[in-house]
Order: structure tokens, then sequence, then C-alpha cells
């Protein structure tokens, strides 16, 4: 790599910059629409200079919007709202129950625990679509549609699988020994679990916990099929931008820029811990 | 010494069997008595696979026993968790918390033991200087090398009282100058303060430097446990004989006949022809009862030179204060040991002898011991 010529470095920095150009250009493109009005949007041609409005987040967040049609009422607050809490408690109860069960996978040969292993990964194979008829009304019966624990409970499909299979790879990658090296100084197999399984993988845990997040936001069917307006998270709530006046494009780029805000903002913090985790390294040894 | 006769450590009738309920079952460890007493050195010797370290993990609490008991201090420990049986270990893989720095991965144990400050940063620093490791106490253990690990890893459990020291190859990864010299600090710690202490090795120079009993494994069975002269002068078997030593101890087949004398006759070989009287009443009788039977001469018990066997130099290495012999006996290579230069060149007819004292004889079966040095083992 140190051989490189000032052409070769001119090429790599062209071809670098068009992939970045391609992947990012329709998120600035958005970020950019989210401070039009419809009419700026739908322009022919485009243009990237425009007088920027805020009347698109201004109605996102009160929650009024004006129309040709009329003014209509928005959740999109609330729909903000429901994706935190159902994403956050469901990692949250996720993390609880996986990160222990991730441990004992990692660590301790029980029978059938393989195929119980495989069995919550499996969970991630079929289509939601195939689950989503009978459960729905299972959840009839037992009084758990449109509820937020319902919804909870049916994220544990999407978060579950994910942050055991990556966590036990982590915990697989410590060596044993060093747990053994706490237990015979006195301590006990919690202390240990807690003290020095948890914090060496925390790495692991962190980009587990984070990509749980991100599945968790972006589910839509689940949400869609199980709850009513008022539980329903961004990705359903955004349906209500399609209106009988048209398609509300500025509010719809405004919409996703808040939505994306919060993962942005967790991957960003979550990213110390992942580089901390690759200079760290070698817990093997 | 401070060894006294009290047991500290006891085992009785161990086993340990991996995959128990398998098609499979693995007896790493069977029937294994061991008995360590109170400021006793004992090294675990054997090749790798020969129950060594399931044995010290069986001790230490990371393996179950599966069969037996195990008794430390006065306290059966067998089925107590690892933090309550009072051993500490130093780990083959070293195994030190990578957030800590060196110096707190050794303060650690005792920190949790609730032990002042000022007493934690004396016995640490104590600790490091006895393994020479006082310059890396404030780095971190993935930016030292793998010797100074290793160090850090028998500080950090030497550190701590305990009833038992468990240290496992403690000296694998240093080289040997290092080595040499840890041994003999080593060896002076743990009998100045009467640490009672087993340590695994598969290196017989380091068992026999440190140990004042070694105990030789192979198959997961407990060949012979004694201190080094009995291993060396009076091995229980072929295995410990030929395992013990180096280089290893000279075998051969030999056919048996006894009367007015005593004659092993190796096919294709020397015929060993000694006086009855030249044994003792005891081995003769050991002798007498087989028809075959293994016999056996360590490198430097044969006499080169004289006596009326001969056989050809195959080779002849001065090692600068020795000189190893390579001759071909019975279609096998004797290898004979002098301490001053031998003045034989390849190819030529050298003449040997071995003495009835230095003659180990075994049985051609079970390769237990009949005999050494003429006496009855």
């Amino acid at each position: 790599m140190e051989h490189t010529s000032p052409f070769e470095r001119i090429i790599r920095g062209v071809l670098i910059a068009a992939v970045l150009l391609f992947f990012l250009f329709p998120i600035l493109w958005i970020f950019l629409m989210s401070f039009q009005t419809n009419e700026q949007v739908l322009r022919i041609p485009p243009s990237l200079f425009f007088s920027p409005t805020t009347i698109n987040y201004t109605s996102l967040v009160t929650g009024k919007l004006q129309t040709a049609a009329g003014s209509l009422d928005l959740a999109f607050m609330r729909n903000l709202g429901n994706s935190v809490l159902l994403s956050s408690v469901s990692v949250a109860l996720a993390l609880v129950l996986g990160v222990p069960a991730a441990y004992a996978f990692a660590r301790f040969k029980f029978p059938l625990s393989e195929d119980i292993a495989f069995t919550l990964l499996s969970f991630r194979f079929a289509p939601p679509l195939l689950v989503l008829l009978p459960l729905s009304l299972y959840f009839q019966a037992i009084g758990l549609d449109d509820t937020y624990i319902g919804l909870i409970w049916v994220y544990q499909l999407i978060a579950l699988p994910l942050i055991l299979w990556i966590v036990r790879g982590y915990f697989e990658d410590i060596s044993p020994d060093i747990e053994y090296a706490y237990r015979i100084a006195g301590h006990s197999w919690l202390q240990t679990f807690t003290r020095i399984a948890i914090p060496l993988a925390r790495p692991g845990i962190a980009a587990a916990g984070l990509l749980a997040f991100i599945f968790c936001w972006n589910n839509f069917v689940f949400a869609l099929i199980l709850a009513s307006a008022d539980k329903q998270p961004v990705t359903v709530g955004a349906l209500a931008f399609v209106t009988a006046s048209g398609i509300q494009y500025g509010q719809i780029a405004a919409a996703i820029v808040l939505s994306v805000t919060p993962t942005l903002a967790l991957a960003l913090f979550a990213q110390r811990y992942l580089v901390e985790g690759l200079s760290l390294g070698a817990v093997k040894g | 010494m401070s060894t006294t006769n009290e047991a500290a450590l006891s085992l009785a009738g161990v086993d340990k069997i991996y995959a128990l309920n398998s098609r499979k079952p693995v007896h790493a460890v069977q029937a294994l008595d061991l008995d360590v007493r109170k400021g006793e050195i004992v090294a675990l010797l054997g090749s790798s696979g020969c129950g060594k370290t399931s044995t010290l993990r069986m001790i230490a609490g990371f393996e179950s026993v599966t069969r037996g008991s195990i008794t430390l201090a006065g306290r059966r420990i067998e089925t107590l968790a690892p933090a309550r049986r009072g051993v500490a270990m130093a780990f083959e893989g070293y195994s030190l918390y990578p957030p800590l720095t060196v110096r707190d991965n050794i303060a650690f144990a005792l920190k949790s033991a609730r032990i002042n400050a000022t007493e934690v940063d004396k016995a640490v620093k104590e600790m490091a200087a006895l393994v020479e490791i006082e310059s890396i106490l404030d780095r971190y253990p993935t930016s030292i090398s793998g010797g100074q690990q290793q160090r850090a890893s028998l500080a950090r459990a030497l550190v701590r009282p305990a009833d038992l020291y468990l240290l496992d190859e403690p000296m694998g990864q240093l080289e040997p100058r290092l080595r040499a010299l840890l041994r003999g600090r080593l060896k002076r710690l743990l009998n100045e303060r009467g640490m009672t202490s087993i340590f695994v090795t598969h290196d017989q120079t380091e068992a026999n430097a440190l140990a004042d009993r070694v105990a030789v494994m192979e198959g997961g069975v407990l060949q012979q446990m004694a201190n080094q002269t009995e291993l060396k002068e009076r091995p229980a078997n072929l295995y410990v004989a030929t395992f013990i030593g180096e280089p290893p101890m000279n075998v051969f087949d030999a056919k048996v006949e006894i009367g007015e004398r005593v004659r092993f006759i190796v096919k294709d070989g020397p015929a060993l022809d000694f006086s009855a009287t030249a044994f003792s009443q005891a081995a003769r009788v050991a002798i007498a009862r087989r028809a075959r039977a293994v016999i056996g001469v360590r490198p430097h018990d044969i006499r080169l030179g004289a006596g009326d066997n001969a056989a050809k130099v195959v080779s002849n290495q001065w090692l600068g204060d020795q000189s190893h012999l390579a001759l071909d006996v019975a279609g096998k290579l004797m290898v004979a040991v002098a301490f001053d230069q031998v003045n034989a060149s390849r190819g030529e007819i050298m003449r040997y002898e071995v003495s009835s004292t230095k003659l180990h004889v075994f049985d051609a079966d079970s390769g237990e011991a009949v005999s050494h040095g003429a006496e009855a083992a």
C-alpha cells in the first residue's frame, strides 16, 4: 500500500467518492426535501436551491397538517413515542433474557442445548406474515391484541434471536480460565458472570443491542396488524401522509429525518463501544 | 524443609470420566489415590492427555469428580464451589483480566479479601520482584509478552493466602535462563512459607528441580509417586523407567535362565551372565518365576571398553561435558553415556559391561518392576 502512485490515489479517491455519493445522496436529498413545501418538491426540473421552510416540522410536532382539502390531525409525535417505547423496552427485555441465555449456551452443554438455540434462531427464517394471522387470533382470544405488552412480546421474535446468537459468540471468545481465575479467588458464579463475563463481552452486547434496536425500529407488519392507531410506531404512522389530497412529500421527508435521528444517535453512541471492543480485542490472549 | 507428615490434601479413589452417558466415555483419571503433605511441593508429571490437568482442575473445582473424594485441610471439598475450596491457581493460559493493569490483576485477589491498601501494595511489590515484573506493573495484559503474562499469572496465584496452590505449567513460556532462576526462587518461597503446592508439568527437569515428590501419570493412572532418586533408581514399572531419565533407559526383551548362574539372553544380541550370588535371594525368586523378562539399564550405568559383550558403534557425540554413544545391540540402538571423551569412531566394535547392581528387570507382560540392581522391587 505504501508504493501507490499519485494517479492510483486519485482513482481510489474518485471511486470512494462515487460510492459515497451513490449511498448518501438519497439521504441528503430527503434532508433537503424536509425543508421544502410540496410544491417545491414537485417542481420540474428539481433544484438544489430553494428558500427553506420549517412548516413540515412544525406541522409534525403540532400534529396539524394543512392541506388543500383542509386540516388533518397527525399522530406523528405519538407514533414516534410509540417507536421509542416499543423498541427500547423490547431490546431491554431481550437483553435481560438473551444475555444470560447466551452465556448458558456458550458455557454449558446441556441436553438439547444446540436444538434450543437453533429453534430460537429459526424464528428469523419464517416470513412474519406466516405467523401473523394465527398470532392475531390468539392475541384477540387472550386480550393481548392492541396492547404494548403484546407488541413487545412479539418483538422478541426479532430481538431475542439476534442478541442470543451475537452475544453467544462473544462469550465463547472469552477464555473460561479468566472466569475460573475469578471464581477461585473467592467469587460466586453470579459475581463472575456480572463482573467478568459481561464487561468483557460488552462490545458484543452493545453491537447486538444496537442491531436489535434497529430491527425493532424498522419493523412494520407486526405493528400494522396487531396494533391500532394509538399504539402504532412511525413505520406504520407514515401511512397517514398518503392523504386524500395527495402524498405529503415534505412531511414524509421530515418524518424520515426525525425517525432516523434516534437510531443514528444510538449508533454513534454505540460506535464508541464497538471501536473500543476492536482495539481492546485479544481477549483470547 | 517445612514438610510434616500431616496430609494437607488427600485424593481417594478419584475417577474422572468425560461424556459418561455417551457411547464413547473417556476415562481421563482412574482410581487416583494421592496424598500431599502439608508444605510439600508435588509435581504431576506426564505426557499430554495423561490426566494431570484433569486432576488439577478437579482439585480446583472446574471439573466435577465422577467418583471418589478430595479432602483439603480436613474438609471434604469435591462438591464445594471453587470459591469455597481455599485453593489458589495459576493457569496455563495465564487468564489475566484484560481490563486491569498487571498490578491490579495481582492485587485483585487480595482486594476482594478486604486487606488494607498498604499491605496489598507491599505483597504485590514483593511478588512482582520475585518473578521480575516490577517494570511492567502498570501495563495491560495485552501489551506484554507471553512470558511476562505467565509471570504475572504466577504472581497473582502466589500472592494470596490459600491452603493449596495449583500451578498449571507455571513456567512453560519462559526462556531457559529465567526458568532456572525462577525455579530456585519459587522453591525457596514455597518452602519458607510452607505453601502446599501441586504443579503440572511435562518437563522432568522442572519436576525434579522444584518438587519434593513427583507423581508420574500416564493414561489416567498414577504410575508412581516418589522422590527423584527413587524414580530413577527404583521405577515402579517399565513406563516410569523409560519416561524418567535423559537419555531414556535402554530396554530389551530377554529370555531368563536361572540356576547356578543368572542369564538374560537377548534375541540376536548379547547374553548377560551373572553369578547367582550377585542377586539377593528375593530377587532370584522373583526373577525365577519368569521365563521371559524385560531388562533395562540406564545409559550412564553402562561401562564402556570392558566386559564380555561387544557391539558396533553407530555414533559418538561429544556434548562438551559428556559423550553419548549409540551402539547397535540386537537391532536396536543402545545409548551409553560416559563423562569423558571416548575414543571410538563409527563402525568400530566397542566392548561394554552391565553390572548386576545397575540392572533393572521388569515383567514382560505387565511391565511391573521385578528387581532393581539385584534387589527385589
